[in-house]
């Protein structure tokens, strides 16, 4: 029996996770994918939004100023990257002036700080590859980026090191409270626990309505991005948005904590929450309306594409706290979409104190605090790099060139708390195959890295685990180990 | 200047068959401070997963494996006691010539060096810069890469295998993953040829029975873990797909042969100059960028089809940059070479032609932007026509080349030079 089961390994479910290894108490994260940050965590803007846009008053508004203001320090001990980079909502016409106003009101209502309007000049002298048509645009010097897979990790790692457990590749197909506990039925048998937190993105309203009188509607809506290669020096330093028209909401155009350049969303309702294709039209959708932000842009830079699916629910807000029409001892969080990055730092503290103060958990004296990732070998000076080498030589091999990781760092992804256990598990934790050539020339290394630390054949490794296997079987000798 | 600096005359980037016959060129010309850096932990480069036959009929005028081709410029290289460090990847150039480099031997080191070669070769462009909807599971390679893991490692990407695009490598593997018993469903090409070599076509395609479906691409891929399919459609002149001719294949395996591209990042942080039809360093005919000393050649100048040619090629810049390193350089105008019509990636971009002594002959060379049968190669100065040669066929897939003797550079000289492809000769 666990104390608390948290459903969802994305950063809602990670900060959760994170908030409860202060507490002593016993805790399990599950998650139907094989590793953590699987879903809409590893395939958004990476945007901590400062809080303008959410209508005053509301859940959304509230925990997104609120872990805005929380992130930096949120970031620092645990290593993970963070910009404050600032952002801009561009408006072209004169229409969008109102516009920018509102949102310029409804940041002041949320309590945003230093926010203004500016023309057109000033805009083009903060960000010259602007499109130079722009009329005026609202600055939000608040705006930051954050890398939202490795804040998931790290989050998940810390957890784990304070007891923790991720219970990965196991999806709850059913959720109910008998005999005074919460049952999760799974493939593999049925949990119980205390406590539940349904923090289970595009699969939380088919939880919660398990367990609720009062329903609830999850909407998928996909995003389908663009992703370019670093440039030196950065063609944008901030983010910038399109103010909302008729026509639709409009794309973003941002850097990463990394350098590379983000084109989109789209915003796509759709019916799994799954289903993570692009589409042609969605990609050229992306790319006709970044051109208005920024014309140009090269398609000869561009790294991937790839989507994400935001859980929207239909009433619009995040549903955050114990699940209405539930038995006692069931939280959620529901319909995390955009701002739900920004929120998870609140998110994550209220809701663990909240499932902790129900159960009546004491605070952990041996809690154990984070362990700040280490400063990736591509971002050293000669000399950090030297120092690195001396202490581990795997620092002197290469794994992968475009982002220069080394085999010390793919090792380390693979030995963390929650460790990489797929190439995809690799590259999130490292970047190796994150790069220009997306995996061609280091994939192998990886692969044979891989199962050296796990202690397989080499068919034995996948690109993010199930079945999604890289190697039919041997030739010859290696042919013992055929498929 | 930090006394952990270590001087070298000439630093070669790659023991790729670039680097080696660069080396070696530089060497034999008496060059002695000469360090060669390779990543890899061997000599050789993609020869050595290149393990089919067909290398060195120019060179040798035999007909080698891949690593048997890198083997004699590897013993050559050997037989002169160059200083090969493999397991080393340079980190970056600067302008000043300062490399970093990296290895599990001899950790961060950094050389100052008097002269650099560029050869660091080219890389697959992958799915992703091609944008292909659909979804992102498992079994979607680039050919080389699938290459390494069949040649190398010794294992099988997959059992049921489409390729998209028939660049040699695509062709190559097309054979290979149908040898080792895997079923090739077809070849799909975007252009209404093929980017290959023609002998690969017959000899990896035709003789297997794989069909090359010209004018297609692919348009969705399926599967959520591992490939399951994807979609196959026909393009228009405008290379868009045309609705209605959709075809499901399934399948477990992608190959793609889409294209290679120039490896530049360490010449982009030394501030060499790139030539956006090559993506490869603009350079003179002695194959030197914009960054004095600094030399460039084989693949990560501009792609080649054979090796042969990367190897003299090579030599050249090799014997260029001791000369650079040896000796004053004669006085020059300089000749800019444009690409004219049909004429795509014209190397070398500039002509540095001696003022008070015979030029040796130059070798310019180009690809066309399409199939030409029975046309002109012409070379002129805006006042008149260097050269008109007819040729049977250009063709994409096949690098072209024009010798302009010295007479014709003297001609040439300090003027601009346009190569294109016209049907009739010109006078």
């Amino acid at each position: 029996m666990y104390d608390i089961v948290i459903i969802g390994a994305g950063v809602t479910g990670c900060a959760v996770a994170y908030r409860l290894g202060q507490y002593a108490g016993r805790v399990a994260v599950i998650d139907q994918a094989h590793d953590v940050s699987a879903g809409a965590s590893k395939a958004n803007s990476g945007i901590v939004h400062a809080g303008y846009d959410a209508k005053a008053g509301t859940q959304k508004a509230r925990l997104n100023v609120k872990g805005a203001l929380m992130m930096e320090e949120y970031c620092r001990p645990l290593g993970v990257p963070y910009v404050r980079s600032g952002a801009m909502v561009l408006g072209f016409h004169e229409e969008d002036r109102a516009t920018l106003e509102a949102l310029y009101h409804n940041g002041l209502a949320n309590g945003v700080k230093g926010c203004r309007l500016i023309g057109r000049e000033e805009v083009l002298s903060m960000e010259p590859r602007l499109n130079p048509q722009v009329l005026l645009a609202l600055d939000v010097p608040a705006s930051a980026l954050v890398s939202p897979y490795e804040l998931t990790l790290a989050l998940a790692d810390s957890a784990a090191e304070n007891g923790v457990q991720f219970l990965l590749g196991t999806r709850v197909t059913q959720l109910a409270y008998q005999q005074g506990a919460w049952q999760l039925t799974t493939p593999g048998g049925v949990l119980t626990a205390r406590a539940v937190i349904n923090c289970a993105g595009g699969d939380a309203g088919r939880l919660h309505n398990q367990i609720s009188t009062r329903q609830v509607h999850i909407i998928a809506r996909r995003g389908q991005y663009y992703l370019l290669d670093h440039n030196k020096p950065a063609l944008f330093t901030r983010t910038i948005f399109q103010a909302p028209t008729k026509m639709g909401k409009g794309v973003l155009v941002t850097p990463t904590t990394h350098g590379n350049l983000l084109l989109g969303p789209t915003a796509e309702d759709i019916d799994d929450c799954a289903d993570t294709i692009t589409t042609r039209d969605g990609l050229k959708n992306v790319l006709e309306k970044a051109r208005l932000t920024f014309p140009g842009v090269s398609l000869r830079r561009v790294i991937t594409t790839f989507s994400g699916n935001r859980a929207h629910e239909a009433g619009g807000d995040f549903i955050i706290g114990a699940v209405e029409g539930a038995p006692e001892g069931a939280f959620e969080a529901i319909g995390i979409e955009s701002p739900g990055l920004s929120a998870a730092p609140a998110i994550g503290d209220e809701l663990g104190d909240l499932a902790a103060l129900f159960l009546n958990l004491p605070k952990k004296a041996d809690y154990i605090a984070p362990t700040p990732l280490p400063k990736a070998f591509s971002a050293m000076d000669e000399d950090e790099r030297r120092a690195a080498y001396q202490k581990d030589p795997d620092y002197g091999r290469i794994v992968c060139r475009c982002e220069q990781v080394t085999e010390a760092e793919v090792r380390r992804a693979i030995r963390r708390p929650v460790g990489a256990t797929s190439l995809d598990g690799v590259k999130f934790r490292t970047r190796a195959g994150m790069g220009r050539c997306q995996s061609g020339f280091c994939s192998t290394r990886v692969m044979e890295i891989l199962a050296e630390e796990l202690g397989c054949e080499l068919p034995g490794i996948t690109k993010s685990g199930g079945k999604s296997w890289m190697l039919s079987g041997g030739i010859g000798k290696a042919d013992q180990n055929a498929r | 200047m930090r006394d952990d600096r270590i001087p070298v005359d000439l630093l070669v980037v790659g023991a790729g068959p670039a680097g080696l016959a660069a080396a070696i060129a530089a060497r034999k010309a008496g060059v002695t401070s000469l360090v060669v850096l390779e990543r890899e932990d061997e000599q050789g480069g993609i020869l050595n997963q290149c393990i089919h036959n067909g290398f060195g009929l120019h060179r040798f005028r035999e007909e080698l494996t891949g690593p048997e081709y890198a083997q004699r410029d590897i013993d050559e290289a050997q037989a002169l006691e160059l200083d090969i460090r493999t397991g080393t990847t340079v980190l970056d150039i600067t302008p000043d010539k300062l490399v970093t480099a990296v290895s599990r031997e001899r950790g961060i080191q950094v050389f100052e060096a008097k002269a650099v070669i560029l050869a660091m070769g080219c890389r697959e462009r992958p799915r992703g810069a091609l944008a292909i909807p659909g979804s992102r599971p498992a079994g979607v390679f680039s050919a080389g890469t699938a290459q390494k893991l069949v040649n190398m490692a010794g294992y099988m990407p997959g059992k049921r295998v489409v390729i998209l695009g028939s660049g040699d490598i695509g062709l190559i593997m097309a054979r290979r993953m149908a040898l080792q018993g895997a079923q090739v469903l077809a070849c799909v090409e975007l252009m209404p040829y093929s980017s290959g070599l023609n002998r690969n076509i017959v000899q990896c395609l035709q003789d297997y029975d794989i069909p090359l479906l010209l004018s297609h691409t692919v348009v969705d891929i399926h599967g959520r873990e591992r490939l399951s399919g994807v979609t196959v459609a026909a393009v228009g002149e405008d290379r868009q797909p045309l609705p209605g001719t959709e075809k499901y294949l399934a399948c477990d395996t992608l190959l793609l042969s889409v294209g290679l591209i120039p490896e530049n990042e360490l010449s982009l942080s030394a501030g060499v100059q790139l030539s956006p039809a090559t993506q490869g360093p603009v350079v003179n005919n002695l194959f030197e960028t914009n960054i004095k000393g600094v030399f460039a050649c084989g693949n990560v100048l501009h792609v080649h089809d054979l090796v042969d040619y990367v190897s003299r090629e090579s030599a050249q810049a090799g014997q260029a940059a001791a000369d650079y390193l040896l000796g004053a350089r004669p006085c020059f105008l300089r000749s800019r070479v444009c690409d004219g019509q049909g004429v795509r990636g014209t190397v070398p971009q500039l002509l540095d032609i001696p003022c008070e002594q015979t030029p040796e002959t130059v070798e310019l060379m180009f690809r066309p932007d399409r199939v030409y049968q029975n046309h002109h190669v012409t070379v002129r100065t805006p006042e008149e026509v260097l050269l008109s040669q007819r040729r049977m066929i250009f063709t994409p897939g096949e690098m072209a080349e024009v010798k302009l003797g010295p007479a014709m550079l003297e001609q040439a000289r300090g003027k601009t030079i346009t190569v294109e492809i016209t049907k009739e000769k010109q006078a």
